[in-house]
C-alpha cells in the first residue's frame, strides 16, 4: 500500500504514539470528522499497514533489568532443521524476538533477563543447549531509542516557512 | 510490588492490547471495575508506559530491512553523541541501539529496494561522523517479534 497521502502519515503518527486515542480525537488533530477518520484508519488497518498494537512495558521497573542481544550461528548447517531451531527458540519465554538474518549471524535474539547470573541461567540452560545452536555473540543493551521512521516528510517540508 | 492479580492483567493485556476492557477484565479473571483501578496504578506507577500501534513498513513499501552494527572511534571523546545525533536526523533510521560488548551503537535502516539502501548507505550512513568499522546484517525474516515480557 503505497498511495497515503499526508493526512494517512499524520495519522500513523499518532497512533504510533498512542494508540489508544479513538477516531474522533484522531480527527479532531487531523481535521477530520470522526466517521472520516475511522474509515482511514480501518483502511490502514486492513491493508496490514498498521499490523497491531504493542503494550510498552517499562522492563527495568518490572525486574527485567538486562536486555541482551544474542547472534547465533548455527553449528551444522544443512544437517540441523532450521524449523526445529526456531521452534524451540520462539519456545523460550525470556527470548523476546527471533529474526533470521543474513551475514555474519544466522539468527538475531533480544533475550531479557532480571539480572546478569539470571541470563547466564537462560544463556547456559536454554540457548546452549539449543538444537543446532554453534557460536554466539552476545552484546549487552544499554540504550534503546525508537524512532518514528519515515512518515511523510512531505507535510513537514511544506510547514517549512519559506525563506 | 507486583501481586498476582497485576501479573494476571499485564499477561492478559500485552497478549492482545486492543482487547476491549470487559474482555480483558474477563481473561483476567477480575471485575472491570478492578481492572480500570489496577490499570490505572499501573500507568501512574510508570509500569506501563502506553499503547502504540505497530507499523508493518514493508506493507508501506519498505521491502528491505538492514541491521548495521557500528563500531565507533572512542579515540573522540564526544563519538556517541555526535554520531546518534546525526543518526537522528536520518529518517530512514527506525531503532538506535547502544551497547556494552563487540558492537557499540546499532541502527536499524529500512528501504524501498537495494538500490534504495545502496544510496542511503552511501549517502547518509557513511557520512555519519566517528565510525571506525560497520557490519551489516540483512533481515530475512521475523519469527517472533511479540517482544512481551515473561511475567
Amino acid at each position: 500500500m503505497t498511495d497515503l497521502d499526508d493526512t494517512d502519515f499524520a495519522i500513523l503518527r499518532l497512533l504510533a504514539q498512542d494508540a489508544g486515542q479513538g477516531a474522533g480525537a484522531i480527527g479532531r488533530a487531523c481535521g477530520l470528522s470522526q466517521p472520516a477518520a475511522w474509515r482511514r484508519i480501518k483502511r490502514l488497518r486492513d491493508a496490514g499497514v498498521i499490523r497491531g498494537q504493542r503494550l510498552v512495558l517499562d522492563a527495568e521497573k518490572l525486574g527485567f533489568g538486562v536486555t541482551v542481544f544474542l547472534g547465533v550461528k548455527l553449528a551444522t548447517k544443512g544437517r540441523v532443521s532450521l524449523d526445529d531451531f526456531e521452534r524451540a527458540v520462539s519456545a523460550i519465554p525470556e527470548v523476546q524476538t527471533v529474526e533470521h538474518v543474513l551475514g555474519l549471524y544466522d539468527y538475531r535474539l533480544r533475550v531479557v533477563a532480571r539480572d546478569l547470573p539470571d541470563f547466564e541461567r537462560v544463556l547456559r540452560r536454554r540457548i546452549m543447549t539449543l538444537p543446532g545452536a554453534g557460536e554466539v555473540e552476545a552484546n549487552v543493551l544499554l540504550s534503546e531509542e525508537r524512532r518514528p521512521g519515515p512518515l511523510g516528510s512531505i507535510s513537514e517540508l511544506l510547514a517549512v516557512p519559506p525563506r | 510490588m507486583l501481586d498476582d492479580v497485576d501479573r494476571r492483567i499485564l499477561r492478559q493485556w500485552q497478549a492482545d492490547p486492543s482487547l476491549a476492557p470487559a474482555e480483558l477484565a474477563e481473561r483476567a479473571r477480575v471485575s472491570p471495575g478492578q481492572l480500570a483501578r489496577r490499570q490505572a496504578k499501573l500507568r501512574d506507577a510508570g509500569l506501563v508506559k502506553g499503547v502504540q500501534a505497530a507499523i508493518d513498513w514493508a506493507a508501506l513499501g519498505y521491502a528491505v530491512e538492514v541491521s548495521l552494527r557500528v563500531t565507533l572511534d572512542k579515540t573522540q571523546g564526544r563519538a556517541f553523541d555526535d554520531f546518534i545525533e546525526a543518526a537522528r536526523e536520518v529518517p530512514e533510521v527506525i531503532e538506535i541501539q547502544t551497547f556494552l560488548g563487540r558492537v557499540d551503537v546499532r541502527l536499524s535502516v529500512i528501504a524501498r529496494d537495494m538500490s534504495h539502501y545502496q544510496h542511503l548507505y552511501r549517502s547518509c550512513i557513511l557520512t555519519l561522523p566517528h565510525i571506525a568499522d560497520i557490519e551489516a546484517l540483512m533481515h530475512v525474516a521475523r519469527i517472533k517479534s511479540d517482544e512481551a515480557l515473561p511475567l
